[in-house]
């Protein structure tokens, strides 16, 4: 029985600054980020006033939705945060689900995840720095007292660490998991199927019948609720986070 | 013998690693108890109850995907790293 579990393939390599590694994940998101832009595009075409298509019912629905889920978190007066949290959400969340169509999904490597909580942290530093100065930014270390600066330093730098590994592992996990249930179902297949006798339990015993139905539950769990939920948090984080930076200074 | 040790202290550190996961489940376990108690006080909360459980849940399950990742990289990147050290 051959179970295999690997990261995102390297197609090609581009000879440019040392060789780039073009992998799965790099062609998938941008295939993700077409096709978000392209719908973007797509609805906000001839919007009216009066009279409005089903279209841009849909659209409308969605901003709104986008509007309230930040104006409920962060308050009114970050509303230009809409746009970068909508984002966020629409990206983690199509990638997730990419799965589903068989390909590779952008948020099982460690590299998306990485990317976009580090564009957090530069953006919950940029909103410390711009709320209480350079020096206040460098003054909040040493809060409550001296001795815990090195602490503190650890905590600033755990962040995104934690945050990118929190989606990473919940996506990575459904995915290790389903792969270890398709192969027990495979392995229980085989075992039942082969108690009949003959070429016809053989024959019965390589056609997987088990695996029908029953991972459907977990992709229900693993790929539905985990990929919203983790869109959800990660946005959530975001928001609390840089909300907290302004607070703070 | 040598990569058998390996591959051994391997996959008894994986396995320890996934210790981590009791954690976060009494953790997880107990702020869900505690948001369904909340719930049945007041039904009108609901909404709100239910999205700082989740958002609690997911940060209290920070330390258990630790122990998770270790125990992936212990099981599908160390050995390669170890064995290729011999």
């Amino acid at each position: 029985m051959e179970i295999s579990i690997n990261g995102a393939p390297v197609y090609f390599t581009l000879d440019v600054f040392g060789g780039i590694p073009i992998s799965a994940t790099l062609v998938v998101t941008w295939a993700i980020m077409l096709l978000l832009t392209g719908l973007c595009i797509w609805m906000t075409r001839d919007l009216k006033v009066a009279g409005i298509s089903k279209k841009q019912a849909v659209a409308e629905f969605l901003v709104t939705t986008a509007e309230n889920f930040v104006n409920n978190n962060m308050g009114p007066k970050w509303s230009r945060y809409i746009p970068f949290i909508a984002a966020l959400f629409a990206l983690s969340l199509c990638s997730s689900l990419s799965s589903l169509l068989g390909l590779f999904a952008p948020t099982a490597d460690l590299s998306t995840e990485l990317a976009w909580a580090i564009v957090v942290f530069i953006m919950i530093t940029g909103t410390k720095i711009r709320s209480g100065g350079v020096g206040g930014y460098l003054k909040g270390f040493t809060k409550p007292i001296f001795i815990l600066t090195p602490f503190n330093i650890i905590s600033e730098l755990a962040t995104p660490i934690s945050m990118a590994f929190r989606h990473f592992g919940n996506i990575i996990s459904g995915t290790v998991i389903s792969t270890l249930v398709y192969a027990a179902l495979a392995t229980a297949n085989r075992a039942l199927f082969g108690l009949l006798p003959g070429l016809v339990g053989d024959l019965l015993g390589e056609i997987p019948f088990l695996s029908v139905g029953v991972p459907a539950v977990l992709s229900l769990y693993f790929d539905w609720f985990s990929s919203f939920m983790q869109a959800f948090i990660f946005c959530m984080l975001t928001m609390m986070y840089i909300a907290t930076a302004a607070e703070d200074g | 013998m040598e990569r058998a040790l390996v591959l051994m202290g391997c996959a008894i550190g994986a396995g320890l690693a996934l210790i981590a996961g009791i954690g976060p489940g009494i953790g997880e376990g107990y702020a869900v108890g505690k948001s369904c108690e909340a719930i049945a006080r007041q039904p009108e909360a609901k909404g709100d109850v239910t999205s700082t459980m989740l958002l609690g849940c997911a940060i209290a399950e920070t330390t258990g995907i630790y122990g998770f990742v270790t125990g992936l990289l212990l099981l599908f990147v160390a050995p390669g790293i170890f064995l290729g050290m011999l």
